[in-house]
This record gives structure tokens, sequence and C-alpha cells, in this order.
């Protein structure tokens, strides 16, 4: 199949690259850029783990294909502290509240509210669940999450 | 009893990792690259029961980009046992596995593997090989497989049977039913469970320029994987190396070592190139573990003053086509008839049976959760039956402190659960609630339900448990930390640097923490399993940092300061008089001091590997409220609370994600999860998270916590194990929760809609 040429930013940086039309945006962070936070807990949509932000707005980049971002801005785990190190607030509620155990399922989470965060939007707790329940996690039985990621909202 | 006041211990730092983790800098083992990589696939029988006649790999070895294929042909014929027990524990003979086998005993089992240069390229190939089966009629449940005329699953296991021993009786079992006013008998059914980490299992391999093999691997047993590999291979152990980096979770698991022999023996088909072996979703649900599906039939007798008398068990427990941990998990479950209940007469028999279906292994409880569904669900029947009080019962019944276990020896020296019910009791507003609940008849009846349980903290006296640890102290008196114990998301690296740091005298963020295991280098230590690595591991670091205090207190009294060193004492990084608590020298001077002094430079450092053989028993229970819509079958969770006796908790915030975590698991075995395989067939139907039902964040209910903190004098800081504890008492206590509000007892799980509301049709409840 002929190769594409796709243009896009990642965390901000232009990204210039010529990809095969079925390469996924997963394969294309972590292998071609070596991006290695967003993570590939299924492979198929089910679990969240590789959550990125497109334009804003929370994807699976294990089913998103790499062709499907040329001219958008992609952004993921690496790009939510800022330049000087500092961390986000969402990513200082997870670390607060204790919302990491194994750490797997973390990127994912923070970008789904990262995205809830940055929309502006107030969110119920039944809301709060509804906007995550895409997002698998095996270890913290999600309480400290949810209370994380309300802490992140508010702050 | 208390210790002084702790100054580290007992508080919640931020953990060690959580940083690393937030910035997507945390690096797993296939976030780690070697140039070259090659990807390895496992060729897997489509066959439950199979011999393998042959295997055409022409076309696939044709096919450009293929760099090796290998079979059972290949590989050495030594069996090995795939779990992570002591060399010294292979007691039951569970070294039934080789590499690839010609015997196929399962959907799934591994027969051979492609090594190419790409995914793509290994997965084609994959199906260009053409294997003759040659079919046996398989053993798909536990009767089956007893009832077979064979050929046995494993040469030499007659009748299936993987063991039958170590049954255990104490008493007069026939006097005391003759006895008892009231006999009572029931069966109760686990299901498959999967742990669904979300990292599924990887590993890669190379060899290194002597001929070394190196083996990255999301394991939770470095130094176990090490022995396994070299068993299988038949290659001396120090010719292999294991590094374990950040590992996406285990829950048991990863205790097995299922990847790094056959990712050894990949690497060894390419001349020591490194390959990956990066198991999908839907591989890692049916080549892995499992929970062991378990039977368990229990008769008891009670005396007119509701004592429990006696208790008389069976433990079924089915282990698919290996043995992994095999035994143990079934021998665990009949544990609980020795230390949850004194009784006057106990008696309990075990089978672990092979059949053609998926393995199961170790997974976080270890039999518990099912012994103690099992056991909690009966006594819920007696006091029902009887009209009892189930909280007075279970108080008046449940072993206390000095209990010895008969079976072992192990005395129970702290013992909350007492404390832990009346906490639960209250949480729950239990007895508002009874009195509201009673005779109800609409569509949806409501119901409050609890249970308890025991668990030992890692494996002595069954085996030998050894933790290792190694601190040392930098010129500017901070500490490197390294242990064998793994962090694979429990927070093990962060509870050890608080140990550390409590008898250092030294402030947290003044341990470094070396998070990656690598056999070459850290101390030896058997790993994450059992619930020890706080309380055995912990002891290590306790006595390693107990070690490197004397040091540099002896060096600063020799060198430094103007007092004997038995007047002196660390605290807050200064070295001060302990009595008066005056400051004699900061502790970096004299750390600096220990390094450049011309006359006598003495760096400090402890190497410990610490043999401890002891156990202590950790208790605790569940309360919950449920709701069960008639009409459906659907169980609601409307509140539950878990209350645990772990002994003095090390890190509150920690404990509390380690329970609520566990309680979700429990949820999920209760309700919802089940690995279904076809009846006829034995192929996974449900082996992704899809068709699994894993507990997404709508489903799990607000999860209660709380610890009654006893102290546990065997422990490193009066702890004990919590990791798997809190598995334990939830699907017991949801199901008499069920029974409450329905009338209905439920003695199978998990009580899925399905299942409920069939159930209720029957009952005409509908």
């Amino acid at each position: 199949m002929n190769r594409m040429q796709i243009n896009f930013t990642l965390n901000g940086k232009d990204i210039h690259l010529e990809i095969e039309p079925g390469e996924t945006l997963l394969e294309i962070i972590r292998k071609r850029l070596g991006e290695i936070g967003t993570k590939k807990g299924c492979g198929v949509g089910e679990c969240g783990a590789c959550t990125v932000l497109v334009e804003g707005r929370p994807v699976d980049s294990c089913i998103y294909l790499g062709i499907w971002v040329n001219g958008n801005d992609v952004r993921t785990v690496e790009g939510l502290a800022a330049k000087d190190g500092n961390l986000s607030e969402m990513q200082e509620a997870y670390i607060e509240d204790g919302a990491v155990q194994c750490g797997f399922c973390t990127p994912g989470f923070l970008m789904s509210a990262t995205a809830m965060k940055e929309n502006g939007r107030k969110y119920t707790r039944e809301e709060v669940k509804r906007a995550l329940s895409g997002n698998f996690c095996r270890c913290t039985g999600y309480k400290k999450i949810i209370e994380a990621t309300e802490k992140g909202l508010k702050s | 009893m208390e210790e002084k006041s702790n100054k580290v211990v007992g508080t919640s730092p931020r953990r060690k990792d959580a940083k690393a983790k937030v910035m997507g800098k945390a690096k797993y083992t296939a976030d780690i690259y070697e140039s070259g990589m090659l990807v390895g696939k496992i060729l897997r029988s489509e066959k439950a029961y199979a011999y393998i006649r042959n295997i055409d790999t022409s076309k696939a070895e044709a096919l450009p980009g293929v760099e090796a294929i290998i079979s059972y042909k290949d590989v050495p014929k030594i069996p090995y046992a795939l779990q992570a027990h002591q060399f010294s524990l292979d007691h039951a003979g569970q070294e039934d596995h080789l590499i690839f086998t010609d015997k196929a005993r399962f959907v799934g089992d591994e027969i051979g593997a492609v090594i190419a240069i790409d995914d793509l390229t290994a997965k084609k190939a994959l199906s260009l090989i053409e294997v003759e089966y040659e079919e046996l009629e398989p053993s798909l449940t536990i009767e089956a497989a007893l009832a077979s005329k064979g050929p046995w699953i494993h040469e030499g296991r007659e009748h299936n049977i993987l063991s039958d021993l170590w049954g255990y009786e104490d008493g007069d079992v026939d006097k005391a039913f003759t006895e008892s006013a009231h006999v009572f008998e029931g069966t109760y059914d686990t299901g498959y469970q999967q742990h669904c980490h979300l990292e599924n299992h990887v590993s890669y391999a190379y060899m290194d320029s002597e001929d070394r093999i190196v083996i990255v691997s999301s394991t939770q047993v470095p130094h176990v994987a090490r022995r396994i590999v070299g068993q299988a291979l038949g290659i001396p152990w120090g010719r292999i190396r294991v590094i374990k980096p950040y590992v996406g979770g285990g829950f048991g698991n990863k205790a097995d070592v299922r990847l790094e022999p056959i990712v050894a023996a990949m690497t060894m088909a390419v001349g020591g190139r490194p390959v990956i072996l990066d198991f999908s979703r839907e591989e890692c649900m049916i080549g892995t573990a499992n929970r062991h599906a378990m039977r368990i039939k229990i008769k008891s007798g009670v005396s007119e003053d509701g004592k429990l008398k006696v208790l008389q068990g069976e433990v079924l427990s089915n282990a698919g086509g290996y043995a992994s941990h095999g035994h143990s998990p079934t021998l665990v479950a009949a544990g609980k008839f020795v230390n949850m209940y004194e009784t006057e007469a106990v008696k309990v028999e075990n089978r672990t049976i092979y059949t053609n279906l998926p393995i199961a292994g170790a997974m976080r409880g270890y039999g518990t959760p099912q012994g103690v569904y099992a056991l909690e669900s009966h006594v819920e029947d007696i006091v029902t039956a009887l009209g009892l009080d189930p909280i007075t019962f279970r108080k008046d019944n449940f072993i206390k402190e000095n209990f010895v276990n008969p079976a072992n020896g192990m005395i129970t020296h702290s013992n909350g659960v007492r404390e832990c019910m009346d906490r639960g009791r209250e949480l729950i507003d239990w007895d508002r609630k009874k009195e509201l609940y009673k005779n109800q008849a609409g569509p949806k009846r409501r119901g409050l339900g609890m249970a308890c349980f025991s668990y030992e903290t890692g494996i002595y006296p069954i085996a030998k448990e050894l933790g290792g640890a190694r601190i040392v102290m930098n010129q500017d008196g901070s500490v490197q930390l390294m242990c064998g114990a793994t962090e694979i998301g429990q927070g093990a690296d962060t509870v050890l640097a608080q140990i550390a740091a409590e008898v250092l005298g030294i402030p947290f963020d003044m341990v470094h923490m070396i998070s990656t295991q690598d056999t070459d280098i850290t101390p030896f230590d058997f790993g994450a399993y059992a619930s020890r690595q706080t309380y055995v591991t912990g002891l290590a670091v306790k006595r390693a940092a107990n070690e490197v205090k004397e040091k540099i207190l002896r060096f600063a009294a020799d060198e430094i300061v103007d007092l004997p060193v038995y007047m002196l004492d660390l605290q807050d990084a200064n070295i001060v008089n302990k009595h008066n608590g005056q400051v004699m020298a900061p502790l970096d001077k004299v750390a600096l001091a220990s390094f450049y002094q011309v006359d006598r430079a003495e760096p400090t450092t402890s190497d410990v590997i610490n043999n401890a053989p002891v156990n202590a028993y950790s208790y605790g229970a569940t309360f919950t409220e449920v709701e069960v819509n008639m009409r459906t079958g659907k169980i609601e969770i409307l509140e539950i609370f878990n209350v645990h006796d772990s002994g003095k908790i090390i890190n509150r915030q920690l404990a509390e994600g380690q329970v609520e975590g566990g309680m979700a698991q429990a949820i999920g075995q209760a309700l919802s999860e089940e690995l279904l395989m076809h009846p006829t067939t034995g192929k996974t139907l449900n082996n992704n998270l899809l068709d699994y039902k894993l507990p997404t964040i709508m489903d799990v209910p607000d999860l209660g916590v709380d610890f009654i903190e006893t102290y546990e004098p065997t422990g490193p800081m009066g702890n004990k194990g919590l990791g798997e504890p809190p598995t334990m008492s939830p699907a017991p206590a949801i199901r008499n929760a069920v029974l409450d509000a329905t009338g209905v007892a439920f003695n199978r799980i998990p009580m899925n809609p399905q299942r409920v509301f069939e159930r209720l049709k029957q009952e005409g409840l509908l």
C-alpha cells in the first residue's frame, strides 16, 4: 500500500512522518516517536490505557489511525507537566489522593480527566464516573481515582 | 504493646514511584527497547486434548522476515514447575510442564513459536504452520476428569488427580457429630476468575557477550524466574540474569514463570539476538493463569447452645491442564477449616484435579477467597436455620489470641476480628437496618450480610521465608535502599523506604529506593506473593537499617563527637545525645567524614538476607447492604465496608488503596466475573475485556475501609499481611446479604443477573 505523509503536533512539537495507512496512532507515538508514557492494555479499544487527546478530545489511540491526526494537535501524558517540570493540577491530585498504584492505567485516566478539566464544565460525581468509564483500572477499585479527579477538576 | 511513637511509619508520604507514573516516565518491560529486537509469537493448540503428530513449518519458513521457528522438537525435555514455590517445596511433584509440548492439554497450550522481524510477519507465519492433531476425549469438568478412562492428562496421575495429599483430621469427628444438636450440609461453587492486570504479560531476552541469557520481564518473582529458566533449559542458573522493571499489576499471575523460559529459548534460537514476547489481552487471558474454580462441601455440627462443635469438609479444585501452583491453593482453602472457628473436631480432605482447561494458578488470596466463601456461606446457613444472630455466633466461635493452629503449630499473637465486627456493624448501621428490612415483599428487596476471614502472612512453616535488603549510605547521609521485594503497584517500595527511614532516624526523602530488581545485583528474595513483603522483607530492611545506624553511630563516637556510642542516637538526620536530644553533629558531616577521613575511611553499608521463621495471621470482616431487583436478577451493592486487622498500618493511604482494589476484585468475583469455556471443545469464550465482565468505574460502589490496628509482635513494625486479605470476605458477605434480602441461598458465584433471575424464577419469586 502507498505510504502517506502526515503532519501533526505532539505535545506542541511539529511532527512530519511518512506512515503506512494501517499504522495506529499508538504505534506512531510509541514506536516511531519513542514516547512510551502511553500504554497498550488490549489493542482493541476496551481498556483505555492508550487514551490520548486529539484536538482536546480523548480517543483510544490503539484503534485510531495515524492518518486521521493529519493537521491535528495530539497530546499525551508526557505533555501534561509544564515546560519547567511543574506537574499539572490533575497530576498533583492523582499523587496526593493515592490514585496511582501500578500506574499502567494512569496515563489514560489522566488524559480523560484532563479533557474534562479543560472543557470547563461542572461535573457531578455520576458524570465524573460516566466520563471515566472508558478506562479500566484493576488496582484501585476506582475510589481514589474518582476523588482525585474531582479534586483536580476543582483546583 | 506499643513501640515508641513513630515519625515516618504511620504517615502517608507520597509514593516513591508516583511522580514517574503520572509523568509517563516509569518504564515497564515493553517500554524498553533493544536495537534489532525481533518479535516472538507462540503457536497454540486449537484442541483441548490431543497428541501433536506432525508440525509442518515449510510454508512459514519460506515467508520473508521469519528468522526461526521452534517447536517441541527443539527444546529440552526437562519438565519444570511453573510456580514460584521455593525449590525445596516442590514436594507435590508439580514439575509437569515443558517449554513446548507434543501433547496439548488445553486450547491455547504452547506447542511452538515463530520469531520474525515484526509482529505482522510473525502472525502471518503462525497462520502458515500446519499442525496435525490426534484428538483425545477432553475432560472439561472435574467430574469428567475423575470419570475418565485415560489416557491421563499427565502420565502417572491416575484419574487425573494431581494430588489428594495433606488431608487433615483432629479430634473425634464422629463423636462430635453424635453429640451435635443440629447438623448442616452444603456445597459451594466458585468460578474461574482472571487477574486482568492492565499490563499483559511481556518479556524480552537476549544473550550478552559472555553468552549469558538476560531476560527483562514483567514478573513478581525475578529470583525464582532465574531458577526456573535454568531448570527448564538445563543450564547453570548463574548464566541467567533476570531484570524486573516497573510492573503493571500482577495479583499472583506474574508469580508463575510462564514467558521467561520460552523467551530464553527464543533468543537462543536466533543466536542471542533480542526477542520480545508481548502477549495480547486475548492471549494473556487463556495463556497465563486463573483463580481455581473450586467445589467445597461442608458438613457441620452445632450444639444446642450455639457452639460450632465440628467441621468436616471436602475441597475439590480444578487445576486446568498443568499444575502451576497446583495443590497449594487447595490446601490454603482447606486451611480455613482450622484457623477460623475453634471446634472440638475437624476433618478436611483435599483433591486437586487436572482438566483440559486453561491453567489455574496463584491469584490474590490463593484459595482463601474460595474457602472463605464456602465457610462463611455455610455459617450463615447455620445461623439462618437456627434463628441465631450472625455476628454473635461468629464472635462466640471465632478463634482467639494465643490460638495454636493445630495443622502447623503457628500461633495467633494478635487478633482484632471481634473489633472488626463491632466496627463494621456500626459503620453500616446494622441493627437499625436489620429491623427495617424485615418482611419485605416488593420488587426490590434489601438485605444485610457480613463475613469474616483469617489469612497467613507469607508461607512459613510450609517453606522458608527469606527477605533481602541492602543499604548504602551516601556522602550526604541519605541512603540507597535496594530490596529483593518487588514493587508491582501495591506500594512495597514506599512502605519499605518508610521502615528504613523510621529505623535510621532520617526523613523519608533521604531514602532513595532502587525499584528495579536485577538478579545479578539485587539481594536474594522470593518476591511478591502471600502478602509477605512488608512483613518478611520489612524484617530484612529493619535489620539492615539497624546495622547502618549502629555503624555510623560508632564512627561518629570514634571520630567526630565526644560521647560514647551507647549515648548516641540518630534523629531527624542528626547524631544526638539519646538522653536529652541534644544535637551532637549533623549526619551529613559524619557521613562525609566516613568516606574521606584520611586515617579512617569507612563508608557505611549493610547487606542482609534475613531468614524469617515466623508467620502472622491477619483478620478482618466485610459488611454490606444490597438491593436485589426481583424482576431482573440484578444485585446492587448499596454500601460495603471492609474492616481489617493487619496489625500496625505503615501507610494508611496505601493500605486503603490495597483494600479498595481488593474489594473491587472480590465484588467482580461475586457478581460478574467468570471465564467461560465451551462445554464440548473447551475453547475459552470470553477471553477479552468486553465479554469478561470486569467491573468498570460505573459498577463499583462506594467502598468503605477501616482498620483495627493491633500490634503484631513478630512483624518489623507491628504489621502483618494486607495485600490479599481485602479479596477474602466480600463475596460471602454479598451472598449472605442476598440471602437476607430474598431468602434464597446462592451457593455458586458469580451471582450474575442471569443466574439470579433463573434461580428466582425457579423459587417462584418472580
